[in-house]
């Protein structure tokens, strides 16, 4: 309801002529003949040019988000574990956290070059740090119940990381990841829109230079769907099934 | 002797950098089969002594024998039960209790045969594809008494296992466990601050003194099993043990309380150990 409010209060502005109609296009209907979002967004979608960009778009995501995974819960493990980490790198982590990752960016471009590497550099460290300070987060919370049980069963080592640290950390674990994944979207975002070589960012940059404002818009559409769609379908579900299952209160 | 403490000393550090001394000078052994319960007043350090026997702690001073070897770390002989089940809520019942055996490299199949044996003996076959979320207090301290009976060890280790269920579920896993303990003869260490509780199980009772924790008397039950609260020794026994728990118990409240603290006999000798001695 308050989405087709919206909606018609655009399309009364766009008819309106009170901005050129490439400023401020139509979103369903075309009364001389101007392109609309709407079509240029299934258009695109038809013809692969939107498509192929979110693609390249979530492929980029994805790679970054493991890669800052994977490193987050390393140097999660080793300041949740080694007192020396915690004092030296904790620290450091929890200021790196707060600078906002495109400020990455022109290093990245000096040391890997305008492109793909460069993109993907950013989206890492907008998503490692955060990743790396849930992950500590929850390890250094784990019951220390369920430490003492699985000692006096024989468990010790990497097994003890795998099979009781690992999944008692796996609400914070989430969560972070949720927040992680956050970052690294806004911060691959700006990175396609400096970077020219491709994905959702990169389009967005090319509706601007041919003042094709229904292509802007498309995109961002896209994007908006993508960043909803994981936030709300994904990681919001996967949330809440874990705090149900790890027996935590669940607030509906 | 299977389980030997020798001058067992144990200090914690504080967070302000004071010294706590918890344990002071436990000289303790404890024979094979034996069904032995440590009673005192909360915080006199017995927790303390059964995470040192179980190698979760080291002594500050002292030592601790099993089987004639000092311990070194813990080890798959002796199994803790927890006042709190401490079930890992990402698996289920049936994997709760295979955890142990499978870390013995016991095949997957073997493994859930017996796991099942073991929650069939605390009546709770029905459940073993249930989560802990599902369960009720009483059901998880049964699958946390399964998840250590399964592993089979000499030595079972029990922190007040009862002491968060109602009296129902208590009286019938009562009487489990001393079926457990006829049939296999393990030696339990049996910790609680519940009198009736401890004559109706043991063999022998190890009453402790606070402040720092000290062995300060101990009883031998001699009753004839199974066990009928109303039999005389029992009663009378309860009566010694209360007796001597009275004496620490005035310690603490007058050190809580200090220049506030007058010998109420009403308040002191009914409320706190009427409770401990006749709740059941
Ligand atoms: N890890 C620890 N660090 C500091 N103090 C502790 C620690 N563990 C236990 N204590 C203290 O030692 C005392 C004895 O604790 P505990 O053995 O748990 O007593 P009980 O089981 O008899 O109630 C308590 O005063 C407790 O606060
Ligand atoms: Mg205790």
């Amino acid at each position: 309801m308050f989405i087709t409010t919206l909606f018609i209060i655009w399309e009364a502005i766009s008819k309106s002529g009170l901005f050129p109609q490439f400023l401020w296009p139509p979103l369903f209907w075309s009364s001389h003949g101007e392109a609309t979002v709407f079509g240029t967004l299934v258009g695109g979608l038809i013809s692969g040019q939107i498509l192929e960009a979110a693609l390249l778009t979530l492929s980029r995501l994805a790679v970054g988000f493991l890669i800052a995974i994977v490193l987050g819960l390393a140097l999660g493990y080793l300041i949740a574990r080694y007192r020396l980490f915690d004092d030296t790198l904790g620290f450091v982590v929890t200021a790196l956290q707060s600078v906002p990752s495109i400020v990455w960016f022109p290093l990245a471009i000096v040391w890997f070059g305008l492109g793909e590497t460069a993109i993907l550099f950013i989206v890492t460290i907008g998503a490692t740090w955060t990743m790396t300070v849930t992950s500590s987060t929850g390890f250094k919370n784990v019951p220390t119940l369920y430490l003492r049980v699985a000692r006096t069963m024989g468990s010790k080592g990497f097994h003890l990381l795998r099979t009781v640290i690992l999944p008692a950390s796996v609400p914070h674990l989430i969560s972070g990841m949720r927040v992680a994944w956050a970052f690294a979207w806004r911060a691959l975002m700006a990175g396609e829109l400096l970077g020219g070589s491709g994905g959702l960012g990169h389009l967005l940059e090319m509706g601007r230079a041919l003042q094709s404002m229904d292509l802007v818009l498309s995109v961002m559409v896209i994007i908006g769907l993508v960043g909803t769609v994981m936030d709300a379908q994904v990681f919001l579900r996967v949330e809440r099934s874990v705090m149900r299952r790890w027996g935590m209160t669940v607030r509906t | 002797m299977q389980v030997v403490l020798d001058g067992v000393h144990k200090q914690f550090r504080k967070e302000d950098g004071q010294v706590l001394q918890v344990l002071k000078g436990i000289n303790l052994t404890v024979r094979a089969g034996e069904f032995l319960s440590l009673i005192g007043p909360s915080g006199c350090g017995k927790s303390t002594i059964l995470n040192i026997i179980a190698g979760l702690e080291q002594p500050s001073e002292g030592s601790v024998r099993v089987n004639g070897k000092p311990i070194n770390g813990p080890g798959i002989d002796r199994i803790v039960v927890f006042q709190e089940a401490g079930l890992f809520p990402w698996l289920s019942v049936l994997d709760n209790v295979t955890y142990g055996l499978l870390l013995k490299n016991m095949p997957r199949k073997k493994a859930e045969a017996k796991a099942m044996d073991v929650l069939r003996m605390v009546h709770l076959g029905r459940f073993a594809n249930a989560y802990p979320h599902e369960l009720s207090g009483g059901m998880k301290q049964r699958v946390a008494i399964a998840r250590a009976l399964v592993m089979d060890p000499d030595i079972l280790l029990m922190d007040e296992p009862f002491a968060a269920l109602d009296e129902q579920t208590r009286i019938v896993l009562h009487q489990e466990l001393q079926e457990i303990w006829q049939q296999t003869k393990k030696t339990v260490i049996f910790i609680t601050h519940n009198i009736r509780e401890a004559v109706m199980l043991s063999e022998r009772i190890i009453l402790m003194g606070t402040r720092p924790g000290m062995v300060k008397q101990e009883f031998v039950v001699e009753a004839a099993r199974p066990r009928d609260p109303s039999d005389s020794v029992l009663v009378h026994l309860e009566k010694r043990i209360m007796a001597g728990l009275e004496q620490e118990m005035e310690k603490v409240l007058k050190e809580e309380m200090g220049d506030d603290y007058r010998l109420q006999k009403g308040v002191v000798y009914h409320d706190p150990l009427y409770h401990l001695g006749s709740d059941i």
